[in-house]
């Protein structure tokens, strides 16, 4: 089976490094990935300013992963499958999920709860690697009924430590789903380096031992991860089964905002990764290219901006959950005790 | 004495197991480096080396798995799960082998094994940082279980776990971990598994309860002051089960509200309730009723006020069975 060790890049450095092209990418599409890396950076970057207002709880900064999500997503079609791990909680903007719903979720409120079937999006994944064979699942379901649907999984260099990572990439190999494995390699699992994770060299060649093929790309390149999940699903929907892409990237910022990474990340090299930052890099892309005015960018920043600032506006416009909700969808019969229960809360609450 | 948080007795709890056995050694995902997530295992690295608290690779059925092949290598060890819901890929490990082996040994051989996690809602996490997962734990043969309410009981229990011959699961209330501070013995300090405690004594309802539902049962028991006289009985240990101190409580008060966070179905009060249907019947004035969780998911936190039990569903269920 063939792994590729070498990054994949496309992105050059504006220096000794040129830049790439990828082939079958017009101006339009540069730019409406760059419109989309820019509302994913909006998300996070207001996402962390509305958790320090109290606005939203506990949240999973993706600072520096938007790239991965954005050339991954930007391969597939609307009919393929996304299954998210809490780092890409904010994915389904790029399959026109409204950005309340996602603050909803991290507002605890069930307003965020949403169809997978709306947006061919799953539910956002918190135990680490679990859905994993969900994904399997779906792509076999779908080559069974002879559908040309394929699934990504998004998951960290963490959870290729996980039993259910393992289970869920064998089951793919060994049925040739049409599953595109997408491992964020941000080199930390909270606190532990990727070194306590895994004796391999890389990632990738966990894909070896489960006959599926492998690429390493840089993360921080939307172009690369683009091109590198492109020809992962063209293999899928040519019967061929999985592929594995080691997206390798820098967790930049905090693991979520209640961690201090000072304890155990180096400074100097989270200040060094931020300098490479994943937008950041794009940008300069697009200029050398001539397609990046300084209009342009101010207009794709401002809309995306503004969309944010609807969006809270919305999620903070739900009314507070009637208790009701309690009880409700996780039956579709629910059973008799639960009328007994809301009552007798109801009773209390009145009560108290 | 000193006066710690929770998570500080925990943390003084394992510095003085670590220091006392050379053959007790911690490991978990974030334990080493950064201490725990929660801090639970701060500078235990630093003082025993990084040989006696590691850090693993990301999986709870491997870290309990490994446990058992250390116990037959002599090691003692006490496996870190990160959060409650993140412990059940360890369930297979537990149910088929760590509270089997000994037995298939034929009692020859020994399995020290501890397992801690914080567990329990209230704490306005994401999904999934919430459950209280005791009742799958207890339902294990070969498997102890203890939940404490106190500092001093978070530390007492922990040694205790760690030196039981047999394999113990620690549940430690979360929500309790910065939030509530106790004096705390200093030293090595022990206590023993299988003995509740009279938090408050009261003559006429018994409210039974374990970790983070016993300071509820308290404010409970207080908002209930000139209507009843409220005993609080904190089990400590779920299993084995203190049925002395149980049955002795409900010989003098006659009346029985059992508290669990769980949701309800199978939970640990449901045993609660068996065990005094069996046992207690002639000492019974009225039903035992249980206030708990309810049979869902644990919900997005928005609503878990209204799913956890309050004071009022406690209070409510204490005036119904008075007026019984
Ligand atoms: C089964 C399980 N164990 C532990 C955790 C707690 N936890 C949350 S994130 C995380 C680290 C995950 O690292 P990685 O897979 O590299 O993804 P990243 O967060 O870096 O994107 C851990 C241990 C969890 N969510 N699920
Ligand atoms: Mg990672």
């Amino acid at each position: 089976m063939r792994v590729e060790r070498d990054l994949r890049r496309v992105i050059g450095d504006g220096e000794s490094l040129p830049d790439g092209e990828v082939e079958g990418l017009d101006d339009a599409d540069l730019l409406e990935l760059y419109r989309q890396l820019v509302l994913l950076r909006t998300y996070d970057e207001r996402s962390l300013v509305y958790h320090r207002q109290g606005r939203i709880g506990t949240y999973a900064i993706f600072w520096n992963h938007e790239a991965m999500q954005v050339g991954a997503v930007y391969a597939l079609s609307d009919d393929d499958w996304i299954f998210p791990s809490y780092r890409e909680s904010a994915i389904g903007l790029l399959r026109g999920m409204p950005a309340a719903t996602v603050l909803s979720w991290w507002r605890g409120h069930p307003a965020g709860w949403w169809n997978p079937a709306d947006y061919n999006v799953a539910s956002i994944c918190v135990p680490i690697g679990t859905h994993v064979p969900h994904a399997a699942g779906l792509a076999w379901g779908k080559k069974l009924r002879g559908e040309s649907a394929c699934a990504v999984a998004f998951f960290g260099d963490g959870a290729t430590s996980e039993g259910s990572f393992h289970e869920g990439a064998n089951f793919a190999g060994v049925l040739k789903a049409p599953l595109v494995l997408f491992c964020n390699n941000n080199q930390w699992a909270i606190s532990t380096p990727l070194e306590l994770q895994t004796a391999a060299e890389t990632l990738a060649d966990k894909a070896v031992g489960y006959g599926i093929p492998a690429a390493r790309v840089d993360g921080a390149d939307v172009l690369a991860v683009y091109e590198a999940t492109r020809e992962a699903v063209a293999r899928a929907r040519a019967g061929e089964g999985p592929t594995f892409i080691e997206a390798v990237t820098y967790r930049a910022a905090p693991h979520a905002t209640a961690d201090d990474p000072s304890v155990y990340i180096d400074p100097a090299r989270v200040e060094e990764e931020r300098r490479r930052e994943c937008v950041g890099r794009f940008e300069g892309y697009l200029r050398r290219r001539g397609l990046l005015p300084d209009e342009l960018r101010e207009q794709v920043t401002g809309e995306a901006a503004q969309l944010m600032r609807e969006a809270i506006a919305a999620a903070e416009a739900e009314p507070d959950p009637d208790p009701e909700l309690v009880f409700a969808h996780a039956y579709a019969a629910p059973p008799a005790s639960f009328d007994h229960d809301l009552a007798e809360l109801r009773r209390v609450l009145a009560d108290g | 004495m000193g006066e710690l948080t929770l998570v500080e007795a925990i943390n003084d709890a394992l510095h003085h197991e670590l220091a006392r056995d050379p053959n007790v050694l911690v490991m978990g995902e974030d334990v080493g480096l950064v201490g725990g997530v929660f801090r639970a295992t701060a500078g235990l690295r630093e003082t025993f080396g990084e040989d006696r608290c590691i850090d693993t690779p990301l999986a709870e059925a491997g870290i309990l798995g490994t446990a058992v092949g250390l116990c037959m290598a002599g090691w003692r060890p006490v496996c870190e799960m990160q959060y409650d819901a993140f412990s059940y890929p360890c369930l297979d490990q537990l149910i088929n082998h760590v509270g089997r082996y000994r037995w298939r040994s034929g009692g020859k051989m020994e399995f020290p094994i501890t397992v801690r996690m914080p567990y329990g809602g209230g704490v306005r996490a994401p999904e999934l940082h919430d459950d209280s997962p005791e009742a799958y734990y207890v339902h294990t043969p070969g498997v102890k279980v203890a939940i404490p309410s106190t500092p001093a009981d978070a530390k007492g229990l922990l040694a205790a776990a760690i030196r039981d011959p047999d394999p113990v699961v620690i549940f430690e209330p979360k929500l309790h971990y910065r939030t509530m501070r106790g004096s705390v013995p200093d030293g090595e300090y022990v206590v023993p598994l299988g003995r509740a405690r009279v938090a408050r004594e009261g003559s006429d309802v018994t409210v039974v309860a374990y970790g983070a539902m016993v300071p509820l049962a308290e404010q409970a028991a207080s908002a209930l002051a000139g209507e009843a006289s409220v005993e609080v009985l904190d089990l400590r240990t779920l299993k084995p089960l203190d049925e002395d101190a149980l049955l002795a409580s409900v010989a003098k008060t006659g009346r029985v509200v059992v508290v669990q966070e769980a949701p309800r179905t199978c939970g640990y009060a449901a045993e609660v309730a068996a065990i005094l249907a069996e046992k207690a019947i002639l000492d019974l004035h009225g039903p035992v009723l249980r206030v708990t969780g309810y049979d869902v998911p644990y919900p997005y936190w928005k609503l878990e006020d209204a799913y956890m039990p309050s004071v009022a569903r406690v209070a409510d269920a204490v005036r119904r069975l008075l007026a019984f």
